[in-house]
């Protein structure tokens, strides 16, 4: 079976291009130029050149000792973490903002949930000396107040979602919006693995460096390419699409993708949108989604902001409805609990999104021998506030 | 004859007016379909409310959002409708996002619409290509006219072959925008306006978008059949109510 997109833009059955004609001619040279772009050797050359120098790649594959210890497994750690603005986000920001002044592009428009892609689009923008304007959910800007100052510190624009429910789905509906009535000189940076073709996959083949990496690492560390598993947690899904990305064809190795389950996936309050979700349509790609049984798009909810999506990219949902990948659903308590374990055993400070993937070595077991790597796909200053208040550190 | 084709072969432009169901209340569909048709607009366009709706700027958003807490859902609006073709004789088109559609099943939705004496559908998420290729026997099958968009960004091209797949009138949106943005038309939309009208197409040209008063009006049906108002009639909805629909349908075409 084919687990990458077809000519189509489809993963099976999920995917497509389902957009109002007002963003056609957008899309469309989107998907005429990208992966003709993306193949320049001048493209490559910029591109890899700044992973290098800016934004510090390769990420370490780290050898997590006492955690492997702990769960009797083979646990090797992506440190994505490590790359510049904290997460994995900016692989994917400064490939987009090359093909965006590729294609003549001028002004940036994106959408963030808890800020972490809007501060990778706005340091890109000040690399770049372009127009940046990042459009975020009225509640998200009160709750995540350090990472709107970053923006604004960098010189982008921060456009309050005030529509629907006022967090990331809103956002997205009003980057869209602005693309409708700015066709001409703008790009929009998505900052997942979402959206109509061919976001998501021009997103995953700048998110595959990761995977791209990683074999060469583990080639290096166990003298082969290929791990049993790779584990990443999904909201949209864009670190799991890169970490996954080179073993999607790779039969032997596991795919093991983590959503959030937030208070229980029964409770809810929950965002486990392959346990709950159904086909759909959002943002312009059908995938698996959240909704009511009358087709309205539902909030979802999850202690992590950048888990906190009713979708998921269609490369995830095909990749659950095929059973190449294996979902499990963690708690916002597991995972809390399991990135404060990272702490006191690694000294390593992990995001909240990249808790839960941690979180799944309590009942998850391994073999002994097994090499498992976990995308730790952000770091986690961003969620020191939720740490302080959850665990009463003040 | 479809309703639709038979109104365009009418000697006159065509007002139609586009409102959300279920707005302001719940039970507010039919009388203001009903008022619509007694002041005497040729065509009307039932919105139905979704969650997340990416071509509309703020106003007919404010409206979904509305009528969805009001209640409405896809199986209310047939409800609600299931008479309607015994008070109202104009052409009726749903418009919507696809996501309800898909739920309540395409198929489905289709022959309730056909039971009913809907005429047409307008799914602005719906594309070309996937429509063709999925969803267009069904349509005919129950008669149902699909309407394309237009915008000033669509190339000659590709609005041939949107005319070419459409039977019925070609939805042309005015310019670069969400609906309820623009205010008045500028130079580059008359240019736009007549570039389209030398094309010929074989679907008249109904203008969407901009539309709000009797200028704005006259000035999108100087060369195209018609023009569709929805944001300016849903602000004159929330203001003034159903009793304000005559005199605002009077004010548009004296």
């Amino acid at each position: 079976m084919n687990y990458n997109v077809n000519e189509k833009g489809y993963y099976g059955d999920f995917g497509g291009a389902y957009i109002p004609e007002m963003l056609y001619p957008n899309v469309e040279e989107l998907r005429q130029n990208y992966i003709k772009v993306m193949q320049e050797p001048d493209f490559q050359k910029e591109f890899k050149e700044l992973l290098k120098e800016y934004v510090g790649r390769p990420t370490p594959l780290y050898y997590a000792k006492r955690f492997s210890e702990k769960y009797g497994t083979k646990v090797y750690l992506k440190r994505e973490d490590l790359c510049h603005t904290g997460a994995h986000k900016v692989n994917n920001t400064i490939g987009q903002i090359l093909m965006a002044k590729r294609l003549g592009k001028n002004r940036i428009i994106a959408e963030t949930g808890a800020g972490q892609h809007g501060v990778a689009t706005a340091t890109v923008c000040a690399l770049m000396g372009l127009e940046c304007i990042v459009y975020m959910g009225a509640i998200d800007i009160k709750r995540q107040a350090p990472n709107v100052a970053r923006m604004k510190m960098l010189g982008a624009t921060v456009v309050s979602a005030e529509s629907g429910s006022k967090t990331l789905k809103d956002a997205t509906n009003e980057a869209i919006r602005d693309w409708i009535n700015n066709p001409t000189d703008t790009h929009y940076i998505i900052g997942s693995v979402v959206g109509p073709h061919p976001y998501p996959d021009m997103v995953a083949r700048f998110q595959s460096v990761i995977s791209e990496e990683v074999k060469k690492q583990l080639l290096e560390k166990e003298g082969r390419e290929n791990p049993d598993y790779v584990v990443a947690c999904v909201g949209g899904g864009s670190n799991a699409a890169g970490i996954f990305y080179h073993y999607l064809d790779k039969p032997e190795v596991g795919i093991i993708a983590v959503e959030a389950a937030g208070k229980g996936i029964h409770s809810g309050e929950s965002a486990a949108t392959s346990a709950l979700g159904k086909e759909g349509i959002i943002h312009g790609s059908k995938t698996l989604l959240m909704q009511t049984d009358d087709g309205q798009i539902t909030e979802p909810y999850s202690i992590s902001a950048g888990l906190d999506y009713p979708g998921v990219g269609p490369m995830h949902a095909h990749l659950f409805r095929s059973g190449r990948g294996e979902f499990i659903s963690v708690t916002d308590a597991d995972a809390m609990q399991a990135g404060l374990d990272l702490c006191k055993l690694e000294g390593i400070i992990p995001a909240i999104e990249s808790s839960h993937a941690l979180a799944i070595f309590e009942d998850r077991k391994f073999r002994k021998d097994d090499v498992v790597v976990v995308n730790l796909s952000g770091r986690g200053d961003k969620d020191l506030n939720t740490y302080i208040e959850y665990f009463d550190l003040a | 004859m479809n309703r639709i084709n038979k109104k365009l072969q009418e000697d006159k432009k065509l007002l139609s007016i586009y409102f959300t169901a279920g707005y302001p209340k719940l039970e507010d569909t039919v009388p203001v379909l009903e008022e619509l048709v007694k002041s005497g607009v040729d065509m009307i366009e039932i919105g139905l409310p979704f969650s997340d709706p990416l071509a509309d700027g703020p106003t007919i958003q404010e409206s979904s959002t509305t009528a969805l807490k009001n209640g409405m859902t896809t199986a209310k609006l047939f409800d609600q409708i299931k008479d309607i073709r015994k008070t109202v004789d104009i052409p009726l088109i749903v418009m919507g996002y696809f996501n309800p559609m898909l739920q309540y099943g395409v198929e489905k939705f289709c022959k309730a619409c056909s039971e009913i004496g809907i005429d047409g559908l307008i799914m602005p998420d719906l594309p070309l290509a996937e429509y063709e290729e999925h969803y267009k026997a069904t349509f005919e099958k129950y008669d149902l006219k699909m309407v394309f968009l237009i915008t000033p960004q669509t190339s000659d091209k590709r609005i041939k072959q949107i005319d070419t797949a459409s039977d019925g009138f070609i939805y042309m949106v005015s310019s670069a925008s969400t609906t309820g943005k623009t205010s008045g038309f500028s130079n580059v939309q008359r240019d736009y306006f007549e570039r389209i009208d030398a094309l010929n197409l074989k679907n008249p040209q109904i203008v969407g978008f901009g539309i709000k008063d009797e200028e704005t009006f006259k000035a999108a049906t100087k060369t195209a059949k018609g023009a569709i108002i929805g944001s300016a009639f849903i602000k004159m909805l929330t203001e003034k109510g159903i009793e304000g629909i005559s005199s605002f349908i009077k004010s548009i075409r004296p």
